[in-house]
C-alpha cells in the first residue's frame, strides 16, 4: 500500500479533529473555574453538580429508563432476531422494515405518534411511557445485533446439540445463549446508550418527568447555571461513551473474523 | 437379523422439489452402510431424516422397529458426526465430548469418566482441555466422533466427514473408521460423495440420483453388476454405450456398460469395433487411451508395466478394440 | 442441569415449528405491528380531521384542508427551508466524510483504522444535546470560536460573510451558516461510516486492475471507486437527510428565527393544539423520505447499508 498524499492525511485528521472539537470544548469546560478571563483547575462543580438533587433525580430517571428500556428491547429484540434469521415467509420483509421504523423514521414522528395515542386512551405520560418510547428505537439495535450472530452461527451446532440429547430449552441455554453473549451485550450497550440521551421522541413521552437530556435542555435557558451544566453534560458524554467503547471491542474481533475470510 | 434403520416410500419435498422421492431401504444392525451419490441427490436429506432433523413428507421411518415421525433428535438412540465437526467453540474438547452425557443428567464423576474414555478411543486422550479453535482438521474430526459416540448410540450417522481432510489423511481416517466400526458393533450410516471411500470401506452402498436410490448393494457387486447407467457411470468410470453404437456393436439399441480396463486390443474377445486414436493420458501405473468410435469416446485403460510405452498405439491410428461378453453388463432403460 | 420439566413443551415447540414462530413473533408483532404503526395511522388519520380555529377544538369531520394549507405561503416557506438545509447538509457531509472515509480504508494502518473507528463512533453516539449545547458555547460572543476569529485578526472577514443574504444573520450564534455548521456536524458521523464500509467492500485488486489497464489514479477514481462507492454515500444521505428533516431542538438554539417542519409540528400539537395540521406537516418529511428511499433504492444503496 503506497504512502497517502499529504492533503488527504491532512483532510482526514482536521475531520476527525472537527467531530472532537466540541467534546473538547465540553470536556475542557467542565473542569475549569472562573468567569471567562482566569481559568484555573477545579473540581468544584462536581461537588456542587452532585449536590444538587434535580442532578440527581435526573441521572437516577435517565438510568432508570435505559435499564428498563434495554431489558424490554432485548427480550423482543432476541425473540424477532431468532424467529426471522432462518425462516424465510410472507411478511418478512415487512416485519424487518417496522422494525427498522422507530429509528428510520425522525424521532418527531415517533413521539408525535406516541403521545397522541396515549393521548387517546387517556395514557398520563410518565415514567412507563418513557420506557416503552425508548424501547421501541432500542429493539432494532439488539435485533441487528443478533441476526448478525445469528447468521454467523453455523445451524449444525443447534443440530449437534439437540442429537446429542439436548431439548430446544437445554439447547439454548447451553449452545445458543453463549454464542450469542458478545452480540446480546454489544446490543444491550448500544441500545443503553442510545436511550440514555435521546431527547426527541422523550419531549413527547415524558410528561413531567424529567430526564437527563431534558434537564440539559432546560438548563440551556439558565445561562448563568453554565459551570453545573458544563459537568452534568461532561458526565453524560461519559456515561453514554464507555458503553460505546466497550461494545466496539465487543464485536471487534467476530468482524476481524469476517473481514478477513473476504 | 435385526432391523436397524427402515425406510418405507419416504418422500421429502421443499415445495416442488422432490429431495427424497420415495425410497425405501432397510438397514441390517451393525451394517457399515453407506449412501453415495453426487451433491443434491438426497443422500444427505436422507441422513438428516434419520437423525430427526428433517421430517419425511410421506412414507415412514422405523429405527429399531419404532416408528419415529414424532420422535424429536433428543428422544433418538442416533448419533451424528457432521460435515463441519460442530463443536461447540466456547466449549473445550472435554466439555463437548462430555455434553451428551450432562445434557442427560448423567452423573458428573461418570461424565467425565466416560467422556475421557471417548476421547481415548480416538486417541486423543492429552487434548481434552483444548479448544475446538487449537485442533488440526483431523483431530476435530476425532472429537465429532467421540462426542457422538459418547452417548452409546446403536446407530452412528457420519455426514461426509471426511470431507474436509487431505487424502493421506482421509486414507488414513477410513482405516480407522473401519477398524472402530469392527469393535464397536453397531451400526454405521455413511453419506459420502467419493465412489472410492464408500467401496473401500462399505457391507453395502445406497447409490442416490435425483432424490431415488438407483441400486443397493455389496461393493463388488455394485461395480461388476451395475443395473443403471448412471451406477455404471458413477461408480468407477464406464464406457456406457447406447442407442446407434449398440447397434453397430452387438446389434441391440439396449444400453450396456464395458469397464476400460476391460477392453483389449491385442484382438482377444468376442466383441471388435473399429475406431480412430483421439488422446492418450499418461497416469503412472497406467495410461488411459481414449478412442474415438463413430463420434462417440469410449477409454480404455493399460498397464504401464504390462504394455511398455512403445507398445502404445499413436494418437491418429486406426485402433481396434475388443472385449469378452462376460464383462458386458446390460443396463436397464432409463 | 437439564430442563426435564419442560421436556413435553420442549416437543410440542419442536414438533410445531409455526406454533414456536407465531409464540416468538407475537409479543414483537403485538408492539410494533399494533402499538407502533397504530399510533403512526392514528396520528396519519387526525391529519384528516378539522380544527376549528375560532373554539380551538378538533373535530372529526372529515377535511383536506390541512393538506391544502400545506401549500399556503408560510408554510410552504417552512417546508422549502427545511427542505434546503437538509440538502445543503447532506452535500456537505458527503464531501467532509469522503476523505476521511477515504483515507481510513485505503492508507490508514490497521492500528491507526481503529482510532479513526473508535474516533468516528464516539462523537456519532455522544450525546446530542450535550454536543448541541457544546456548540451554543463555541458559536456564542464570548465563545471560543470568536476569541480565534479575533486573534488571527479576521473579524472584517467574518462580518463580511454574516452580511451575505440567506447564510448571513448578526451573529453566527443565529445565522444560517451557524445552524449549517452545528447540522453538518451532528450527522457527518452518519455518513462516514457507511461510505467506509462501501469502500471497504471494494476489493483492491480492482483498483490495481484498472491502473494496470492503464487508467491514471484520477481515472480510476472516477471510473471504478466512486461508482462502487456512490451507495454508500447514498445510505449515509439517508440518514442525514432524514435527521434533518425531523429536527425540532438545533433550529431552536442556533440560527435565526423561521420556523422548521420540525418546530411547526412541535408548536402545532403542543401550544396551538392543532393536532391535525401537525399530522398533516408529519406527512411532509415522510413523503420527502419516501420519495428519497425509492431514488437511493433504484441506486441500490439498501446493500451498502
Amino acid at each position: 500500500m503506497s504512502k497517502s498524499p499529504f492533503w488527504l492525511k491532512t483532510l482526514a485528521y482536521g475531520g476527525l479533529a472537527f467531530l472532537h472539537f466540541p467534546i473538547a470544548v465540553i470536556l475542557i469546560n467542565a473542569f475549569l473555574a472562573g468567569d471567562g478571563e482566569k481559568a484555573t483547575f477545579t473540581l468544584r462543580w462536581f461537588h456542587e453538580a452532585l449536590a444538587r438533587d434535580d442532578v440527581i433525580t435526573a441521572i437516577a430517571l435517565s438510568l432508570k429508563v435505559a435499564s428498563v428500556a434495554t431489558l424490554l428491547a432485548l427480550i423482543m429484540g432476541v425473540m424477532a432476531a431468532a424467529a426471522l434469521y432462518r425462516r424465510n415467509f410472507f411478511g418478512k420483509e415487512a416485519i424487518t422494515t417496522m422494525l427498522i421504523l422507530p429509528i428510520a423514521l425522525p424521532g418527531i414522528i415517533t413521539g408525535i405518534s406516541l403521545l397522541s395515542a396515549m393521548s387517546m386512551l387517556a395514557i398520563t405520560p410518565g415514567f412507563w411511557t418513557i420506557v416503552v418510547s425508548h424501547a421501541t428505537f432500542c429493539v432494532v439495535m439488539i435485533y441487528n445485533n443478533v441476526v448478525a450472530r445469528f447468521r454467523r452461527m453455523p445451524h449444525s451446532l443447534v443440530e449437534a446439540s439437540m442429537d446429542l440429547g439436548a431439548d430446544g430449552f437445554t439447547t439454548f441455554r447451553h449452545v445458543i445463549l453463549p454464542q450469542l453473549a458478545t452480540a446480546l451485550l454489544a446490543g444491550a450497550l448500544l441500545a443503553f446508550a442510545l436511550s440514555f440521551d435521546e431527547l426527541i421522541v422523550t419531549i413527547f413521552t415524558a410528561g413531567h418527568e424529567i430526564t437527563l437530556p431534558i434537564w440539559l435542555l432546560n438548563q440551556l435557558a439558565r445561562p448563568r447555571d453554565a459551570a453545573i451544566t458544563n459537568v452534568v453534560a461532561m458526565m453524560v458524554m461519559l456515561i453514554t461513551a464507555l458503553p460505546i467503547i466497550a461494545a466496539y471491542y465487543l464485536t471487534r474481533g467476530t468482524e476481524t473474523v469476517e473481514g478477513s475470510s473476504r | 437379523m435385526t432391523i436397524a434403520v427402515e425406510f418405507s416410500s419416504v418422500s421429502r419435498h421443499y415445495g416442488s422439489v422432490k429431495a427424497v422421492d420415495s425410497v425405501s431401504i432397510a438397514i441390517a444392525e451393525g451394517e457399515f452402510f453407506s449412501m453415495l451419490g453426487p451433491s443434491g441427490s438426497g443422500k444427505t436429506t436422507c441422513l438428516r431424516l434419520i437423525a430427526g432433523f428433517e421430517q419425511p413428507t410421506s412414507g415412514s421411518i422405523k429405527i429399531f422397529g419404532k416408528e419415529v415421525a414424532n420422535t424429536p433428535p433428543y428422544e433418538r438412540e442416533v448419533n451424528t458426526v457432521f460435515q463441519d465437526y460442530a463443536l461447540f467453540p466456547h466449549m473445550n474438547v472435554l466439555e463437548n465430548v462430555a455434553y451428551g452425557l450432562r445434557v442427560k443428567d448423567v452423573a458428573n464423576i461418570e461424565c467425565m469418566k466416560r467422556a475421557e474414555d471417548a476421547l481415548a478411543l480416538v486417541a486423543l486422550a492429552e487434548y481434552g482441555q483444548r479448544k475446538p479453535s487449537e485442533l488440526s482438521g483431523g483431530q476435530r474430526q476425532r472429537v465429532a466422533l467421540a462426542r457422538a459416540l459418547v452417548n452409546r448410540p446403536r446407530v452412528l450417522l457420519l455426514d461426509e466427514p471426511l470431507g474436509a481432510l487431505d487424502l493421506k489423511l482421509r486414507e488414513k481416517m477410513q482405516m480407522e473408521l473401519k477398524t472402530l466400526h469392527k469393535k464397536l458393533g453397531i451400526t454405521f450410516i455413511y453419506v459420502t460423495h467419493d465412489q472410492g471411500e464408500a467401496l473401500a470401506m462399505s457391507d453395502r452402498v445406497a447409490v442416490f440420483n435425483r432424490g431415488r436410490i438407483e441400486q443397493v448393494d455389496t461393493p463388488r457387486n455394485l461395480y461388476t453388476q451395475p443395473k443403471t447407467s448412471f451406477v455404471a457411470d458413477f461408480v468407477g468410470t464406464a464406457n456406457v454405450v447406447s442407442g446407434d453404437l449398440a447397434q453397430l456393436i452387438v446389434g441391440d439399441r439396449q444400453p450396456f456398460s464395458i469397464r476400460p480396463e476391460h477392453i483389449r486390443m491385442d484382438g482377444t474377445g468376442e466383441v471388435s469395433v473399429n475406431g480412430v486414436v483421439a488422446d492418450i493420458q499418461y497416469h503412472g501405473a497406467t495410461s488411459k487411451i481414449e478412442v474415438d468410435v463413430s463420434g462417440q469416446s469410449i477409454a480404455m485403460v493399460v498397464s504401464n508395466t504390462e504394455q511398455p510405452d512403445a507398445q502404445l498405439p499413436e494418437i491418429g491410428k486406426n485402433l481396434s478394440l475388443c472385449w469378452s461378453k462376460t464383462h458386458m453388463v446390460m443396463l436397464e432403460t432409463a | 442441569m437439564s430442563t426435564l420439566a419442560l421436556r413435553p413443551l420442549a416437543n410440542t415447540l419442536y414438533r410445531n415449528n409455526n406454533l414456536f414462530l407465531f409464540l416468538l413473533l407475537t409479543p414483537p408483532l403485538l408492539w410494533f405491528g399494533v402499538a407502533y404503526l397504530g399510533s403512526l395511522f392514528a396520528l396519519l388519520w387526525q391529519s384528516f380531521y378539522t380544527f376549528d380555529s375560532f373554539s380551538m377544538s378538533v373535530s372529526p369531520e372529515f377535511t383536506l384542508e390541512n393538506y391544502r394549507s400545506l401549500f399556503d405561503a408560510t408554510n410552504l416557506d417552512i417546508i422549502l427551508r427545511t427542505l434546503g438545509m437538509a440538502i445543503s447538509v447532506t452535500l456537505a457531509c458527503a464531501a467532509i466524510a469522503f476523505p476521511i472515509a477515504y483515507y481510513m480504508t485505503r492508507y490508514a494502518t490497521p492500528r491507526e483504522r481503529g482510532c479513526f473507528y473508535v474516533g468516528v463512533m464516539l462523537p456519532m453516539w455522544a450525546s446530542y444535546i450535550v454536543k448541541a449545547y457544546a456548540w451554543t458555547v463555541i458559536l456564542s460572543q464570548q465563545g471560543i470560536l470568536y476569541w480565534f476569529i479575533n486573534h488571527l485578526g479576521l473579524t472584517n472577514g467574518l462580518n463580511q460573510v454574516l452580511q451575505l443574504p440567506i447564510i448571513g444573520g448578526n451573529t453566527l450564534a443565529t445565522s444560517n451558516l451557524g445552524r449549517f455548521i452545528v447540522f453538518t456536524y451532528l450527522w457527518l458521523p452518519f455518513m462516514i461510516l457507511p461510505i467506509q464500509a462501501a469502500l471497504e467492500r471494494v476489493p483492491s485488486n480492482l483498483l490495481q486492475a484498472s491502473s494496470d489497464l492503464g487508467a491514471r489514479p484520477g481515472q480510476t477514481f472516477r471510473k471504478i471507486l466512486f461508482p462502487l462507492v456512490f451507495p454508500g454515500v447514498i445510505a449515509g444521505s439517508i440518514f442525514t437527510f432524514s435527521l434533518t428533516l425531523g429536527d425540532y431542538i438545533i433550529p431552536q438554539l442556533i440560527g435565526p428565527s423561521g420556523l422548521y417542519i420540525g418546530n411547526m409540528v412541535y408548536t402545532m400539537q403542543g401550544s396551538v393544539g392543532n393536532m391535525p395540521l401537525a399530522a398533516a406537516f408529519t406527512v411532509v418529511p415522510i413523503v420527502l423520505i419516501a420519495i428519497y428511499l425509492k431514488m437511493a433504492k433504484r441506486a441500490g444503496a439498501f446493500d451498502a447499508l
